[in-house]
């Protein structure tokens, strides 16, 4: 891998100016490292420092842009009578990639010759056999329009990596020569060197931003190119959902309300689960347990908030789904028949409940316990018993925090996959019955985009304008959910 | 109710006699803490629910049935059988003559017929081919094959089927549990801990019985080591910045609300980032580690900063005090001294933060984990990072979502094995605490 061994000599480059400017700076005062401005070390982290640090950044900047370069010279190279129609430019130059790839497979397999795969006239067909041999996948016919453009998204791919290769270890050496000539008993080596790691500390904190950014681009950009295809008006206000699987067809449905309607549905299930055995939990082990409960009983229900989410979807799925049918099923316990299978807007409901409870517990436990304590010396000095101090005084004052942590709860509920995935089933439809199948909007992204990897019908391009709304809501709630909490808290600090 | 007690004076209360509205009062105290004792029991039952299902559906994943015979094949056998047109069913036929040739020495005097070996053991040709290819000095030696029986007979001797639900099928005949039975009292067919289970690789759609999570625990391996390698460094040098340097400003606040806010994402919404980014735009290769690693890297950084600066807040300002006061400098003070001192903390909140990593499945589904089958180990280090692999989460999702309900136990099994890790990270991390907080 040409790419790891890049690394490792710029990081060989900084090691080696490490060393030589830290004896440099030594020699240069006769051994004498007090006459230096800075300790010899400093002198040899800025030597690392500057040969690593430019050369880095280039590399990741290189391979960022790079696609961007191959992409245009190979789109350049694609005429537009050869796009089918129904298909696309992306479509194609992502069989050109895949050509590209399998010839470098074959190459390396040995079965294909690389005067052949360089031959811009080469038969097509036998290009073919030979990707076919070494095991490549093969999608499209390759014509010999596309066996071009692969070659030079080859050779371009190839100089560009070569170049890259070259500049950043002329880029390292560079750094460590200038850094050994700076090297001096009089240069400022500390206030360097830590105004570097200053920036890359800033650097790493940066990330956060741009994670965001990332997902916003990335959600945006996807989801204007689906509403380019399907009208908005259709998405937001349709109440059907019905993807047709022939792909490519343009006869889908794609009405985003009954997908919300299942997600609203199944976390008002859960929340009806969560709120009452989550807020009651937290009265009882903030105003009432003793401290030995209070140690036992409180680690017990944060294990609930540890288990993976996987776990809580099988238990769904394998558990309770067929347990509740055995009480609401056909010929069940209660001689109803209300529920056909197992999969269920109760399951999902029921399930995910259970997994928000030490979320809304701890939650409001904190909470309660920020209410100070004066407020209740005053309720018990009146009169008042315990519960009734807690009903009419303390519940009241710290109302606005666990309505927030309430709403935490429900974004949790709205963006949780698992359970809903493996537990609610997959049909969408608006209906009022807790015992029928009904599916989420993060199902439908899950069985939208699984397994696909070209993004081009509408089809696969709805699953991002589905989680462009659940970004938008949950952050939504969310930022509400904080504010609550913050302005709450900020009341009795 | 007379007159009488009409007009007679109120009697006086007592603090000792309680009125009626006291006891209202204090019954509905007694209410009130009985509802608060019903939820925290709701809570503790709802876990040993849990954990009884998965430890009772689970544990049947780690043993299999298997049917120990003693074969040997000849030079001569072996290179007719190669020479076949059909080789593994070559195979198959002298492997079932051995297998009749154990029913004879064990005396098991039922009568059956040929096909009734294969329904049985099912297709075993092909596994032993491979065992004499790959190991051609055992030719002419006798060999203690133990090999796992079908899935159904399986079922048979574990209680999922009985004589009554069985129906006669080219899968299994009811006559089939004779001579079943009749191998499991001599010793043949018994009981033994699956070590495949743990060290195999998923073994595709119609063999529950080969498949296990070795090769997704590998997979999951990789995955972590990316996302300590990448969070661990960024998210400490992005909590040192914040706590220790930034300055209070538009940026400072904007970092911090993108932060908190992006440790509310749904984990799905990293999954539609890392499919945009990673795969559409950069072309990293699908289902790998590498991929995973991230997505999971930038998930996980939130909790790592959040964790990481709350213990460099507890770390006391005297500390800087006094190595500024000797002359070190604002950088130097944090590097050699603060950051050591909250080390424990720091550590202990990666930990927590990988065991969260190590469970999420939702962004796996979206890289293409899920529709791939792992069906063995990757080859070499790197190969580790970019090939394509599944991880525990996405192999357990994936057996949870197969047909065959077989497969349901191989899930609960995975979860068992996930949850040791879990359990693991976890008590690690609280050592750490226990052994290296300091109280200021």
């Amino acid at each position: 891998m040409p790419l790891l061994w890049l690394v490792l000599i710029v990081l060989a480059i900084a090691a080696i100016g490490y060393v030589v400017a830290r004896s440099r700076a030594l020699a240069s005062t006769g051994g004498e490292s007090r006459t230096l401005h800075s300790l010899p070390s400093y002198y040899g982290w800025n030597a690392a420092m500057k040969a690593a640090v430019p050369a880095f950044g280039i590399l990741v900047l290189w391979l960022l842009a790079q696609p961007f370069y191959v992409n245009n010279v190979v789109s350049g190279m694609i005429p537009e009578s050869v796009i089918d129609e129904g298909s696309s430019r992306n479509l194609v130059i992502a069989e050109v990639r895949r050509t590209a790839e399998g010839i470098e497979q074959a190459l390396n397999a040995g079965v294909l010759d690389p005067t052949l795969a360089n031959d811009p006239n080469a038969d097509v067909a036998e290009i073919t056999a030979r990707l076919k041999e070494a095991g490549a996948i093969v999608t499209g016919e390759i014509t010999q329009i596309k066996l071009q453009a692969a070659q030079s998204y080859r050779s371009v791919s190839a100089s560009g990596g070569l170049l890259m290769a070259a500049l950043v270890i002329l880029a390292a050496l560079a750094g460590a020569a200038f850094a050994i000539r700076q090297t001096h008993p009089n240069f400022w080596a500390r206030n360097t060197v830590e105004n570097g790691i200053r920036y890359l500390l800033i650097a790493a904190a940066s990330i956060a931003v741009l994670t965001t950014v990332g997902i916003v681009f990335s959600l945006v950009f996807n989801t204007v190119e689906f509403f380019r295809l399907y009208p908005f008006t259709d998405f937001f206000f349709g109440t059907q959902w019905a993807p047709s699987f022939s792909g490519r067809g343009g006869s889908s449905e794609l009405g985003v309300l009954p997908l919300l309607w299942g997600t609203l549905y199944i976390s008002i299930v859960a929340l009806m689960v969560a709120v009452p055995v989550g807020l009651f939990a937290a009265i009882y082990l903030s105003e009432y347990a003793s401290s030995r409960v209070r140690s036992i009983a409180k680690p017990l229900l944060e294990i609930l908030a540890g288990i993976p989410t996987i776990v809580y979807g099988l238990f769904a799925l394998l558990t309770v789904g067929p347990l509740l049918v055995s009480f609401f099923g056909d010929g069940g316990w209660l001689g109803v028949s209300w529920q056909g299978g197992g999969r269920a807007v109760i399951t999902a409901g029921l399930v995910m409940g259970i997994m928000l409870i030490p979320f809304v517990s701890s939650l409001s436990d904190d909470i309660i316990n920020a209410v100070p304590q004066s407020m209740r010396d005053g309720s018990y000095g009146l009169g008042a018993t315990k519960s009734e101090t807690i009903r009419q005084v303390i519940i009241p004052a710290a109302l606005p925090g666990i309505v927030g942590a309430i709403l935490l709860a429900a974004s949790r509920a709205i963006g949780e996959t698992m359970i809903v995935v493996l537990g609610a089933g997959a049909a969408a439809r608006l209906s009022l019955n807790p015992f029928e199948a009904m599916t989420t909007v993060t199902a439908k992204i899950v069985s939208q985009l699984t397994g696909d990897s070209d993004f081009a019908s509408p089809e696969a391009l709805v699953a991002f304008a589905l989680g462009m709304t659940l970004f938008v809501i949950t952050l939504g709630l969310n930022v509400f959910a904080l504010y609550i909490v913050r302005k709450y808290r900020e009341q009795y600090d | 109710m007379s007159d009488a007690s009409l007009n007679a004076p109120r009697p006086k209360s007592s603090l000792l006699t309680l009125n009626a509205r006291t006891k209202k009062r204090n019954a509905a105290e007694k209410r009130f803490k009985a509802y608060g004792i019903t939820a925290i029991a709701i809570g503790v039952f709802f876990l040993a629910v849990l954990a009884f299902s998965i430890i009772r559906s689970g544990l049947p994943a780690f043993t299999n049935v298997v049917i120990s015979v003693d074969f040997t094949l000849s030079q001569d056998e072996f290179d007719a059988a190669e020479k076949e047109l059909f080789k593994t069913k070559a195979y198959q036929g002298l492997f079932n003559a051995a297998v009749k040739q154990t029913v004879a020495d064990n005396q098991i005097d039922v009568a059956f017929e040929d096909d009734a070996i294969e329904r049985i053991m099912g297709k075993t040709g092909g596994i032993i081919r491979e065992h004499y290819r790959a190991n051609p000095d055992d030719l002419g030696k006798p060999v203690a094959f133990e090999l796992p029986v079908a899935s159904r007979v399986d079922g048979y001797i574990n209680g999922r089927v009985t004589r009554d639900t069985v129906q006669d099928s080219r899968f299994l005949m009811l006559t089939d549990l004779d001579l079943v039975d009749g191998l499991q009292e001599a010793g043949v067919i018994r009981n033994a801990f699956n070590w495949n289970f743990i060290t195999g690789a998923d073994s595709g759609v119609d063999n529950p019985g080969g498949a296990g999570i070795g090769a997704s625990v590998v997979g999951s391996f990789f995955m972590m080591l990316v996302v300590l390698f990448l969070s661990l460094p960024i998210g400490v040098a992005a909590s040192i910045y914040l706590e220790e340097f930034a300055p209070q400003n538009r940026f400072t606040d904007l970092i911090e609300v993108n932060i908190s806010n992006l440790a509310a994402v749904p984990s799905i919404v990293f999954g539609i980032l890392g499919l945009a980014v990673f795969i559409q735009f950069m072309h990293l290769p699908q289902s790998a580690p590498l991929v995973g690693g991230l997505v999971l890297t930038l998930m996980t950084l939130p909790t790592i900063i959040i964790s990481t600066r709350a213990s460099l807040k507890s770390v006391p300002p005297s500390i800087r005090d006094a190595a500024l006061g000797v002359g070190a400098s604002k950088m130097q003070a944090v590097f050699h001294h603060v950051l050591p001192l909250a080390m424990p903390g720091i550590l202990t909140g990666t930990i927590i933060g990988l065991a969260q990593a190590l469970g999420e499945t939702a962004p796996l589904l979206l890289i293409g984990m899920v529709g791939f089958v792992a069906r063995g180990y990757p080859d070499g280090f790197i190969a580790g990072f970019t090939e394509a692999n599944s991880a525990m989460p996405a192999q357990i999702y994936t057996w949870a979502a197969r047909a065959d309900v077989s497969f349901y136990e191989k899930a609960w099994g995975g979860i068992i094995i996930l949850l040791i890790f879990l359990l693991t990270m976890n008590i690690i991390a609280i050592i750490l605490r226990r052994r290296f907080e300091r109280r200021w």
